[in-house]
């Protein structure tokens, strides 16, 4: 049987994709160069490129990640820690789901980060608010995913169970929680994509901490091409984080 | 916010359908329980001295606050230029976002090669772009409808390029058959059979959009809600803050309600 073409492969889009990437950048440095764009507005790609060295040097890039990484611990630790019982709290109690679910689902519709003055105005300009902002911006998925994932969990595991005389602290912790784990996750994975978008947001807008503040920074001094390689860097960080949290919950699946 | 549409649709399939009358009554009677219990909780908290009392003052003056600040006019000129940001913002990226998703949806090596961008670039925190949009765009209104463009950009487009994959594969065939222009195939097939998947990422797109036009203004601006809001809290006036919050999530909520409804997918 003949190997399909290249450009029948799967690798051919991925080439194209990133050839289309890279030309973007080669046809803005030339742009910029014949001074078709403004170098006053938009600085040269090779610029950029060359500042993460200046900004992982000069700009303390690894106390501010770990600044960040100790925010988004704390918050992700928090939204399991709070979310995972209110879901199963909300699972256990018909009466209660039936009246808070759709609330939740409107919280996590919610505006909520705009409250971030409220909270400067009660934890102070703080790590403290950067957390508490994001776990309540991360908190609503995680309690509607582990309701579904424990309502999901087939009768016949639960039946098990019940003829094996579980108590129900035994039944979660032996049958629903192992057979919800996917879905559960799946609302982990949102809940800390949430956290992530919130703290490095917060860290920006109230200009302290971490990776959020570096871009502030920056843009302050008028340092175009490390705004840039900032931002470049927090995109990044953002697409690894996303893409192991996808990894773990891909892993995760097939337990199903 | 891509996480809305999955918790809306999972709570839409909850609904009363497995109650009657009597279920619907206790959860009313559970819900207005749990809200003069929360109500009667924050005013004896508020009244107690535990807490400094402007952090969490009293519902009677925040109710004042909330009723003086839709009595004065400058709420109505803020509410306007936000309004506006919202829309122009849902315009442009929402537009966008159902063209590329089109092409991206319809055309599976293109979907290949592009989409994992916009699919990992959809989760990046949107507000770091704001001091790129001020370079581009100035201080003012645009550089906000910038942002929030870009924001809502995402949402829109991976929503309509998986509405898209999703379109019964007959009423392609039968356009083709008709010899129908692309232009055609895009307006008589392909959008009215995607109304749902692109409604839907409007309406989240509409979440991100307000979330990040009203950040941008916090941030640096000198009209607009969230320039209100800041203000109110740089003269550390907590009612009006409260009460200017509760306004904003509840327009915010309204203008979500009503985009659901038009989807069909509201809780």
């Amino acid at each position: 049987m003949a190997s399909p073409s290249f450009s029948q492969s799967r690798a051919f889009p991925i080439l194209l994709g990133a050839s289309t990437f890279i030309g973007a950048f080669v046809a803005l440095e030339v742009l910029l160069r014949y001074g078709v764009v403004n170098k006053y507005v938009v600085p040269l790609p090779s610029q950029v490129l060359m500042s993460l060295e200046r900004i992982v040097v000069e700009e303390n890039i690894v106390g501010r990640m770990r600044d960040t990484a100790w925010e988004m611990f704390v918050s992700c630790i928090a939204v399991i820690v709070l979310g995972v019982p209110m879901g199963a709290l909300l699972y256990r109690w018909q009466p209660l789901r039936r009246a808070l679910l759709d609330w939740v689902a409107a919280l996590a519709a919610a505006p909520l980060v705009l409250a971030f003055p409220l909270f400067l105005v009660i934890f102070g300009r703080s790590a403290t608010t950067v957390i508490v902002m994001s776990v309540i911006t991360g908190l609503a998925p995680i309690v509607i995913k582990t309701t579904e994932g424990l309502l999901g969990v087939r009768s016949v595991l639960i039946n098990v169970g019940r003829s094996l005389k579980m108590t129900d602290a035994q039944m979660l912790r032996m049958i629903l929680l192992p057979a919800a784990l996917p879905v559960i996750f799946s609302g982990i994975r949102l809940s800390w994509t949430f956290v992530l978008i919130s703290v490095v947001g917060i860290e920006f807008l109230i200009n302290l901490g971490g990776l959020g503040q570096l871009i502030n920074d920056l843009a302050e001094r008028y340092d175009l091409p490390g705004t840039y390689g900032a931002i470049g860097f927090v995109i990044l960080v953002s697409v690894i984080f996303f893409m192991l949290l996808e990894r773990v919950e891909s892993w995760l699946r097939p337990a199903r | 916010m891509a996480a809305t549409g999955q918790v809306k649709d999972f709570t839409a399939t909850m609904g009363w359908a497995r109650g009657g009358r009597s279920s619907l009554r206790s959860t009313n009677l559970i819900r207005i329980g749990l809200l003069l219990g929360m109500g009667i909780g924050w005013e004896a908290l508020s009244r107690s001295g535990l807490l400094f009392r402007d952090v969490v003052p009293s519902l009677f003056s925040i109710w004042a606050a909330i009723w003086k600040l839709v009595m004065n006019p400058a709420f109505y000129a803020n509410l306007q230029v936000t309004a506006w940001e919202i829309f122009a913002s849902l315009a442009i990226g929402g537009g966008l976002g159902v063209a590329v998703g089109i092409i991206l949806g319809a055309n599976r090596f293109l979907g290949a090669a592009y989409e994992p961008y916009v699919y990992y670039l959809a989760p990046t925190p949107r507000i770091i772009f704001f001091p790129v949009m001020i370079m581009w765009f100035g201080v003012g209104v645009a550089s906000k409808i910038a942002l929030g463009a870009l924001s809502c950009f995402f949402t829109v487009a991976l929503s309509t390029a998986g509405g898209m994959r999703e379109i019964d594969k007959v009423l392609i065939r039968v356009g083709r058959s008709f010899r129908a222009t692309p232009w055609q195939m895009a307006m008589k097939i392909y959008l009215p059979a995607m109304r749902v998947p692109v409604l839907n990422g409007i309406r989240l797109g509409f979440g991100t959009a307000t979330v990040t036009a009203l950040l941008a203004e916090t941030k640096l601006s000198n009209q607009g809600l969230g320039f209100m809001i800041m203000q109110i809290y740089s003269r550390f006036d907590m009612p009006s803050l409260y009460g200017l919050l509760i306004i904003v999530f509840i327009l915010a909520g309204v203008g979500n309600l009503i985009l659901g409804k038009a989807t069909g997918t509201s809780a």
